[in-house]
């Protein structure tokens, strides 16, 4: 079983249920699923709903859910708790997940597997702060400093809000990394009809455990992880170190082998971890890419398109880090136009730019309202 | 007679002499520190050590044996918070510098100290940022040209104790890393207590802070620490102009209430 | 240093000490020298293998046991055992 008998209980309870909530409160319902018994958070619009639901509900389950004292507090104390044998995750936003960065690169460095929502809303800065956006893809990507990979997903409705969470979770655990779930403030404050699931249909990737004399930082490309307590005496470094954790920052390769190391956990297993959603059709001619709360008009203007007999593809990307390159490769060997809509200036298409030699058009829509379908149908039929 | 002091046993023994600079107080506090796990009783296994960046971070981390979080400059309290909501039968300890703990990491001592979760905070206080090579801290005085302060530090010192109390802790104390009975003592008690405690333990640079006040060695701090050291109850009597240039030491504050984890899980068992 | 020094008589039923200075961690700080109440130790020109001059135990017969010298060493390189007799 994967839960603790007062956790199977409370989610039986639930099961088959169908509630009306919002993409945050899902959020926080998937984290339960996935066994999540510590979120440390900091109150941050449009991302304070997930706190809010795991405040109600995570005592339920024998959890612990403390409001932090800034969103730096927040991280640091889900990555000291999971430490100490527990799952964590915090819920953020762009101002938020700027200060996070540091941490989320401590997590890499330190490879815990905790994860990190960010309900994506208009920056820079304080931004339109009640509006979504899509300005932080890159950002996960490349927000916390060094050359490090990342695991980022993105959902494009309120179950996807819970099913990913779990799934964010899982390849925490599997790669031994921090995962951030890309969400957005659309999604996030959109409420939905969502099914429960039955918690004995739920797949979760246990934490795989050092035996004696193992090591926690090398000796294979994803080493098993411990809990303290446990008479190891584990040193647990953010400094470069060796493979029985102390610090070693003198060795030229000990650097090496550790971020080439971590670095290829993610990257040899692109095929495991990318998903996409992918609706090509026999002969297209044109392709739509799009993620998140724009995937949904997206998929709508495709829809019209195609009534007009036209010819596109349509991919929508679930998982936005690592990048889906050889989708995208494929997809631009088939077309000879990708049209980006994005909540941004391009950042995506920027990304798809590298890997295709087709053209490539961003429809950008930035000031915090989503594309319609009729603007995204209009920049296709152009 | 063994040459070899028995309490290395606590250490990481494997890769000492320490990276210590000569006479360096951060190895009296590693030493006391050992004696008051020692003395205690204590499980190593039981321990978990948390701390930041700077010299007095060498203290738990790589010296002192057992699990060990090393963690981003000023988060070790945020971070031992986690670890300590999870492990509440655990002794959560940070062991670390003024920079570290009361600068970048004041609002984090701030708000621990408020909740008054258990943990045990050692901040050693070395009056510099030694470890990036004599930088002035929150708690250089004024007037000392420090490298960032060449022209002499403007700024008026921090009293750490005093914002520990205030922000909640139940128990305060500093001492000197002279004063290494009453030190160990406090530890000990610090250690023990089931609240969020506190112990400055004003410490000697003779390398990075020294040559900035003209002490090159660890007697000429320790000479001054004796010296200027008042302890708290006879300070209570004396008037300001009195207590000038000295250094107040003892025990600030020493009362139980409520532990975070214990409110916590408190509110579990009341929903479940 | 010591204000106790110049005056002290050894008490012939006193207990004893034994000290030992570990010459793998000893760093030449001085402050057991300084520190002392009973002035057990002095500067000497030994270099330990560490290559710092090294404090000479002086006085043994002089050391009651305090064990101040063994608490502030920052290195734990010195170690205070009572003798049985």
């Amino acid at each position: 079983m994967n839960y603790s008998p007062i956790r199977q209980k409370y989610l039986k309870q639930l099961s088959g249920k169908t509630l009306f909530v919002q993409g945050d409160a899902a959020c926080g319902y998937g984290a339960i699923y996935a066994g999540c018994d510590f979120f440390g958070g900091y109150p941050i619009t449009p991302a304070s709903e997930v706190a809010e639901l795991l405040a109600l509900e995570m005592p339920k389950v024998d959890g612990y859910c403390v409001q932090m004292e800034d969103e730096i507090a927040s991280i640091a104390s889900v990555v000291g708790a999971i430490w100490a044998g527990g799952k964590g995750m915090t819920a953020t936003s762009g101002p938020g997940f700027s200060l996070m960065q540091e941490c989320i690169g401590y997590a890499v460095m330190t490879e815990t597997p905790c994860v990190i929502i960010d309900v994506q809303r208009s920056g820079p800065s304080t931004g339109q702060a009640t509006k979504p956006a899509q300005g932080d893809v890159m950002q996960a990507r490349w927000g916390t400093h060094g050359d490090h990979e990342i695991i980022a997903l993105a959902p494009n409705s309120v179950q996807e809000c819970l099913s990913l969470t779990i799934e964010c979770f899982n390849l925490a655990e599997e790669y031994r990394t921090p995962v951030i779930l890309l969400t957005d403030g659309e999604i996030g404050h959109l409420r939905e009809k969502i099914v429960m699931p039955d918690p004995d249909d739920i797949r979760l990737t246990s934490r795989r455990f050092a035996r004696k004399g193992e090591s926690i930082f090398g000796g294979k490309l994803i080493p098993p992880m411990i809990e303290y307590g446990k008479g190891t005496f584990t040193h647990v470094t953010g400094s470069t170190h060796k493979e029985n954790g102390m610090r070693d920052v003198e060795t030229q390769s000990v650097h090496d082998k550790l971020i080439t190391r971590i670095y290829a956990k993610i990257d040899k297993n692109r095929e495991k971890i990318i998903r996409v959603e992918k609706e090509f059709i026999p002969d297209g001619e044109y392709a739509v890419v799009a993620y998140g709360a724009t995937s949904r008009p997206a998929k709508g203007a495709v829809i019209k398109a195609r009534k007009e007999k036209k010819k596109i593809d349509f991919l929508r990307l679930i998982t936005i880090w690592p990048f889906p390159r050889d989708e995208i490769r494929e997809l631009g060997k088939r077309v000879k136009k990708i049209f980006v809509p994005e909540m941004n200036l391009g950042q995506i298409s920027r990304e798809i730019e590298r890997f295709v030699d087709c053209e490539v058009v961003p429809v950008s829509k930035i000031g915090g309202i989503t594309h319609s379908i009729d603007e995204i149908y209009k920049a296709i039929c152009e | 007679m063994s040459k070899k002091h028995p309490l290395l046993k606590y250490l990481r023994e494997e890769i000492l002499p320490t990276v210590f600079c000569t006479g360096c107080g951060g190895g009296t506090v590693l030493n006391v520190y050992a004696h008051a796990i020692d003395e205690l009783g204590i499980d190593p296994t039981t321990i978990v050590s948390v701390t930041g960046i700077g010299c007095s971070s060498w203290i738990p981390s790589p010296y002192y044996k057992a699990d060990t979080l090393h963690v981003l400059h000023g988060r070790a309290i945020a971070f031992a918070t986690g670890v300590k909501i999870k492990k509440p039968d655990m002794k959560i300890i940070v062991i670390a510098g003024d920079g570290d703990i009361a600068a970048i990491g004041g609002n984090h001592l701030i708000h621990a100290a408020r909740r008054n979760i258990g943990l045990t905070v050692f901040l050693i206080n070395n009056s510099i940022y030694a470890m990036t090579g004599g930088q002035a801290s929150p708690s250089t005085p004024q007037g000392v040209p420090a490298t960032t302060t060449p022209y002499g530090n403007p700024e008026p010192s921090f009293d750490f104790t005093q914002l520990a109390v205030a922000s909640g802790a139940s128990y305060a104390a500093r001492w000197t890393t002279y004063h290494v009975f009453s030190l160990l003592k406090s530890m000990k008690k610090a250690i023990t207590r089931k609240g969020f405690s506190f112990v400055e333990i004003i410490s000697q640079c003779p390398v990075s802070y020294g040559k900035m006040v003209g002490k090159r060695t660890a007697s000429d701090f320790l000479r001054l620490y004796k010296e200027s050291s008042i302890n708290i109850k006879k300070a209570a009597s004396m008037k300001e102009e009195e207590l000038e240039n000295k250094i107040v030491i003892g025990e600030f504050v020493d009362k139980e209430r409520e532990e975070f984890t214990e409110a916590l899980r408190k509110i579990n068992k009341r929903v479940q | 240093m010591s204000t106790l020094s110049k005056d002290f008589k050894i008490n012939k039923k006193a207990k004893i000490f034994e000290i030992a200075i570990d010459e793998d961690l000893c760093k030449g700080c001085s402050i057991c020298i300084d520190f002392c109440p009973r002035e057990v130790f002095e500067n000497s020109d030994k270099i330990n293998p560490r290559g710092y001059y090294q404090p000479k135990i002086k006085a043994e017969e002089k050391c009651s046991g305090c064990k101040l010298c063994e608490l502030l060493c920052p290195e734990l390189a010195i170690v205070i055992e009572e003798k049985q007799q």
